[in-house]
């Protein structure tokens, strides 16, 4: 098999040195090929990206943060510390063989199948070297949803926090409430400010998504084009689904440039302005012309499609309408769910007494909670379906579905969205068809389990969303069981199961590397909220305020591409 | 920085019969030799900076060595004190009591070329044939022509 290592400790002079040369040595002995690179005080060689490429896997013998880790991101890898290798490097190449294995093994995905939740070790299977198409989409996506998990957790806990303190009206909050009127004793302030950052975090969720699925496909270069494809994706309202496909686009439009022969005069450049320059521009172009018209006419088909079923049953109506509140969270269809039934909202306006509106407004909203909610169940029950980064995403999941914020359950859509997607839309499609059976009312746009002093019947409304939830944690455990190993894939930041022991009794705690500061992948600095009240082309294109269930529109809003009362702030 | 050109060891920076109650003990008397030398200006102080990176990680090894080591402000020139010690000295080695302590001094800022040879000595550490040839050689200047031989850096 054939390895790259890293090497560092703290004085950088010494054991650097013993563990490279420890595990060249052991693996000339086992019949690996390694190359090293000692992150040490007499300088490194970097590994090239082709070296780096063409490894089964990573090993980090590294007492320091590893210099450029972004090299290596979507690689099986060990992280073992300085001194395993000195000890026992036969032992850290064997359980870095595994690392490869367990990669390789999960993606070929056809054996043992109908496995899951049984305590399978993990089969040996035969090492292809270069994995496939399959395992490396999915290392790609799960790059790209990991560096997500914290703006969506983050983000969502702020949010529900706000609602906590601030009510649910505080999704309308002006910044100036914070900024010009902030009160130390009104929880009306702490919640606008709770609220405001939860919001401006969320603004992120699809262009950081986007943006490292494009690193992971093209490393830096990839990374501008990538944040533009999923700006542009919110920008044109494609939800999260749209941040798939541009950072797909992104990535390989920048790694094609990449590849170019290029004069050797301009091939310095290429990576840091070129490249990204002409790749954010085809990705622009295409997301902008390409994404935006037919989506535009999907909205308005699906809005005039839900306009003629009401009248028929209510149940069927919201049945269908928890099916487009799970399908893409946030993204088109969802957005026309939550629309219709906020614009409902609006027409009944006060009126007392039980309006057809307000239970179709209680069933979209128990759609919207269902999805974190189902999965923060399902990876609780079924914990080794998840991946190491997915089960800690699934206890935030819990609050935000509480709260009625329906992006909890993205990273994991995101990162299997054909399995993930309908175990979720199956679960909403009956929270929403039992709520409108149920009669149960609501009479907010929003807020979850925070609003429930403004549900009519909220037994049966939370009766509904637990249903829902069950069905969706039994459809995601039916889905990903099948075809699938009992072992999840790990993802590309955590580690592989069995080497975390080694880790655990081998390494110390890493350190900060006092001989240099590391840059670290930082957000953009442009504002939160980039495109907030920009004058855009489409009357409503910038990017919306975010709403439970990530829609912009306003009860008092009936069309919304047509009306910019988003962007009137 | 007077001499940048000295070899990394002599045979004045051998001790062949190192006898030491502790790793402190072991460090001191090898540190005592650079300082005679003239290669380590502030005895006390470089100590200081050896027990903190001691402190950090034991710098016992695989195959009974000891390699307590330092960047220090107080190294004049990159420098090897090469003990051995048959009676052995505890530095929380994986396999028993260090036989062989190497204690590095390496300057706070020296630049490239310097560390090479400090990474070269590091990597022959892992081969068992140099440990050996080190623990059978006759004398102190044999000791130091040996790592010198092997540590140079083609």
């Amino acid at each position: 098999m054939k390895f790259v290592a890293i090497t560092s400790c703290p004085t950088g002079i010494a054991h650097t040195y013993m563990a490279a040369e420890a595990l060249e040595q052991a693996a000339k002995a086992e019949g690996h090929e390694i190359r090293v690179e000692p992150q040490g005080a007499a300088g490194a060689q970097a590994l090239g990206a082709d070296v780096i490429s063409a490894a089964d896997a990573v090993i980090y013998a590294a007492d320091l943060e590893v210099r450029d880790k972004g090299r290596f991101a979507g690689k099986p890898y060990v992280d073992v510390g300085v001194k395993a290798p000195i000890n026992d490097a036969k032992a850290v190449l064997a359980s870095a063989a595994e690392a490869a294995r367990a990669r390789t093994g999960a993606a070929s995905g056809a054996a043992a199948a109908g496995t899951g939740g049984a305590d399978v070790p993990t089969p040996e299977t035969k090492v292809a070297s270069g994995a496939g198409v399959g395992t490396r989409v999915r290392q790609w996506l799960m790059t790209g949803v990991s560096y997500m998990i914290p703006f969506v957790a983050a983000g969502g806990i702020l949010i529900a926090l706000g609602f906590m303190i601030g009510g649910y009206e505080i999704a309308d909050a002006e910044p100036s409430t914070v900024i010009d009127d902030f009160s130390v004793v009104s929880a009306h302030s702490w919640g606008a400010l709770l609220f405001l950052s939860g919001d401006a975090l969320f603004a992120f969720l699809v262009p950081v998504l986007a943006g490292f699925i494009a690193f992971a496909i093209a490393d830096r270069p990839g990374l501008a084009p990538g944040f533009l494809g999923g700006a542009v994706a919110v920008t044109v309202e494609a939800g999260f689904l749209g941040g798939l496909a541009a950072g797909f686009l992104a990535g390989f439009v920048a790694l094609g440039l990449g590849r170019m022969p290029v004069p050797s005069a301009v091939r310095s450049i290429m990576p840091v302005v070129v490249t990204p320059l002409v790749a954010s521009f085809v990705t622009g172009l295409v997301m902008f012309l390409i994404l935006g018209r037919p989506l535009e006419a999907l909205m308005s088909g699906l809005s005039s499609w839900l306009g003629s079923l009401t009248g028929g049953s209510l149940i069927l109506l919201g049945a269908v309408l928890g099916l487009m509140m799970a399908f893409d969270m946030g993204g088109p269809v969802n957005k026309v769910a939550y629309t219709f039934a906020t614009a409902g909202l609006a027409t009944v306006g006060t009126t007392s007494g039980d309006a057809v509106e307000f239970t179709i407004m209680a069933a979209v909203m128990a759609a919207g909670m269902t999805p974190p909610l189902g999965l923060a169940l399902a990876t609780v029950v079924w914990r080794r379906l998840f991946t190491p980064a997915e089960v800690q995403n699934g206890k935030a999941a819990w609050l935000l579905g509480a709260s009625f914020i329906t992006e909890g359950a993205i990273p994991f859509a995101a990162a299997d969205p054909l399995r993930v997607i309908p175990s979720l839309m199956v679960g909403s499609g009956v929270a929403g068809g039992l709520v409108a059976a149920s009669g149960a009312t609501l009479r907010a746009p929003h807020g979850g389990v925070w609003v429930i002093p403004l549900i009519g019947s909220p037994l049966m409304f939370l009766a509904a969303i637990a249903a829902g939830s069950v069905v969706t944690a039994l459809a995601v455990w039916a889905l990903k069981s099948v075809g699938r190993r009992s072992r999840p894939p790990e993802s590309a930041p955590t580690a592989p199961r069995g080497h975390r022991r080694l880790t655990s009794r081998l390494r110390p705690p890493r350190r900060e590397d006092p001989r240099r500061t590391e840059p670290c992948p930082s957000a953009p600095r442009r504002s939160a909220r980039p495109s907030a009240c920009t004058p855009a082309p489409r009357a409503c294109s910038c990017r919306p305020r975010w709403r439970p269930g990530s829609r912009s529109a306003s009860p008092e809003k009936t069309d919304p591409p047509a009306t910019p009362a988003a962007c009137s702030r | 920085m007077s001499e940048p050109n000295r070899p990394l060891v002599t045979a004045e920076l051998v001790d062949t019969g190192l006898s030491a109650s502790d790793r402190d003990d072991a460090a001191r008397q090898l540190a005592a030799l650079l300082h005679k030398a003239g290669r380590v200006s502030d005895l006390d102080g470089f100590l200081d900076d050896v027990r903190a990176r001691e402190a950090q990680m034991a710098t016992g090894m695989p195959g009974r060595v000891g390699l307590p080591h330092a960047r220090s402000a107080h190294v004049a020139v990159p420098s090897l004190a090469v003990g051995i010690c048959p009676g052995g000295v505890d530095f929380g080695g994986p396999d028993g009591p260090a036989r062989l302590v190497f204690l590095i001094a390496a300057p706070a800022g020296s630049d490239e070329d310097h560390m090479r040879i400090l990474a070269a000595l590091a990597r022959k550490l892992i081969h068992a044939e140099f440990r050996e040839a080190l623990l059978e050689s006759p004398d102190a200047r044999s000791v130091a022509d040996t790592v010198i031989r092997e540590v140079d850096v083609a």
